[in-house]
């Protein structure tokens, strides 16, 4: 007897952003407010980063509730509602429980249930990765509407005393619904990983390590590390920022190219580059390196916004779209980097 | 192929220019890059990562800070490039 052959969904041929929604902290920080326990002045941080004000979420506001905002915004333009879609991944790396994810709390919230619905870690390369995701589960007839959302409460994170991250640091989530298309609406994604430089942009310690120092237990510090740690009991963040800033500027055009290349086209095709929103001088440093179209239109959403890590690139789509600087049709590169470290590329078709 | 310290010097020279707008003959090897030439860490990262490009050499993130004047800088390309 012949072993029976098993069935697979018919795939089709496109997927594309069928919307995009935001939703940003209510109360927009400026560098003064923040300047006193790092000694820094808004100066310094408008020279080196562009950062007027950071968005952090309103007393009350969850992580939670940005995402779910952010996600009906999303709903809303598309014409969709919770019922027509078929997964939620929410991209993270400020949910502090370890489980349930947020995105099965985030998908029953907004009147998805029983979509399935999982978190994806990759920092501030997130959102990319979930649009990756979402245009493979598409494509691959699994699924028809897919939300990706990036959302981070970095405020609920962040050490006031740290002088290498914590200032740039906003909240916010970005949600996008990715759905089929006759014609292709999201390139190839060039994308990876170098886990030997996990210690670029890093945790200081482990919630492990927080525990057993909570029991007494000896902790193990590692070297690089040791010195870093702050008054600050619980984990919180830190980067080397010299060395990522050289890591994005000395690979990341590259692979903005290929994703460029991947997709088909040319760099004169895109009308859109939305990176990362991680420095103003990291995009400029970009803009100049991969030489796009003297008119092309740039995403600058971290001047008042700050840098909201996996929720930056919606964000800053969102804010484009809405403001009219860019339109639906534009063809958009987005690249995403950030801790791991982590980086996604893809071009996209502009809702 | 290896690279003259003058051809080297021209080179950075180019690269301050073209990331600080400075006149390439400001750049002289006992100029701070600091000091004299106003540059900030961000702006020296770009250098670094360009010099490297250019010259095919390595310069690890841990020396950026050695280099203080563009002579610093010069001579180190010139033997990591050896
Ligand atoms: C974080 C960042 C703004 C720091 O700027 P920088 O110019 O590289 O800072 P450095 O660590 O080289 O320090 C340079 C000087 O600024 C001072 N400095 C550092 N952080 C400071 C701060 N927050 N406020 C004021 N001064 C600061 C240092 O003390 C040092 O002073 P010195 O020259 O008198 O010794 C910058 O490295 C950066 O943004 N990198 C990109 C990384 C990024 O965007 N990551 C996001 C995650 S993807």
């Amino acid at each position: 007897m012949t072993k029976p052959t098993l069935a697979q969904p018919t795939p089709v041929l496109g997927s594309r952003i069928l919307a995009v929604g935001g939703s940003r902290g209510s109360e927009l920080v400026p560098n003064d407010d923040i300047v006193g326990p790092i000694n820094s002045s808004d100066e310094w941080i408008q020279q080196r980063t562009g950062i007027r004000t950071r968005a952090r979420a309103a007393t009350g506001v969850t992580i939670k509730d940005l995402a779910v905002d952010a996600a009906n915004d999303a709903l809303d333009k598309a014409g969709l509602t919770g019922s027509d879609l078929d997964a939620v991944l929410v991209s993270t790396v400020t949910h502090f429980e370890q489980t349930p994810s947020l995105a099965t709390i985030v998908t029953d919230a907004i009147g998805a249930t029983p979509a399935p619905a999982y978190d994806v870690s990759a920092a501030c390369a997130g959102y990319c990765y979930g649009i990756a995701q979402a245009d493979a589960l598409v494509r691959a007839g699994t699924a028809e509407n897919v939300l990706v959302i990036g959302v981070e409460k970095m405020s609920d994170f962040i050490d006031p005393t740290d002088r290498t991250i914590s200032f740039l640091l906003g909240d916010g989530a970005g949600a996008a619904v990715v759905g089929r298309s006759d014609t292709p609406g999201i390139g190839p994604t060039v994308w990876g990983s170098d886990g030997s430089q996990s210690s670029v942009i890093y945790q200081t310690h482990s919630w492990l390590d927080y525990r057993r120092e909570e029991l007494g237990e000896p902790v193990p510090e590692t070297p690089e590390t040791a010195e870093e740690v702050s008054q600050m009991t619980t984990p919180t963040l830190r980067q080397l920022g010299p060395t990522v800033f050289k890591w994005v500027i000395s690979s990341m055009p590259n692979i903005a190219r290929r994703a460029v290349d991947a997709a088909g086209l040319q760099l004169e095709d895109i009308d859109v580059f939305i990176p990362h929103q991680a420095n103003m001088r990291i995009t400029d440093q970009l803009l100049k390196l991969i030489k796009f179209r003297e008119d092309i239109v740039v995403g600058r959403d971290i001047a008042d916004t700050g840098n909201t890590s996996a929720a930056s690139i919606p964000l800053a789509t969102e804010r484009l779209l809405r403001e009219g600087q860019a339109k639906g049709g534009d063809i958009a590169l987005q690249i995403g980097f950030g801790a791991g470290l982590a980086y996604a590329a893809q071009v996209v078709v502009l809702p | 192929m290896a690279h003259s310290e003058e051809d080297i010097l021209a080179g950075l020279a180019e690269i301050v220019n073209d990331e600080t707008g400075l006149p390439a003959d400001a750049v002289q090897k006992d100029k701070s890059f600091t000091d004299d030439l106003d540059i900030d860490s961000l702006s020296m990262m770009t250098i670094v990562t360009l010099a490297e490009e250019k010259f095919e050499v390595r310069i690890p993130d841990e020396e950026v800070k050695n280099l203080n004047t563009v002579g610093d800088a010069v001579s180190f390309i010139a033997q990591a490039q050896a």
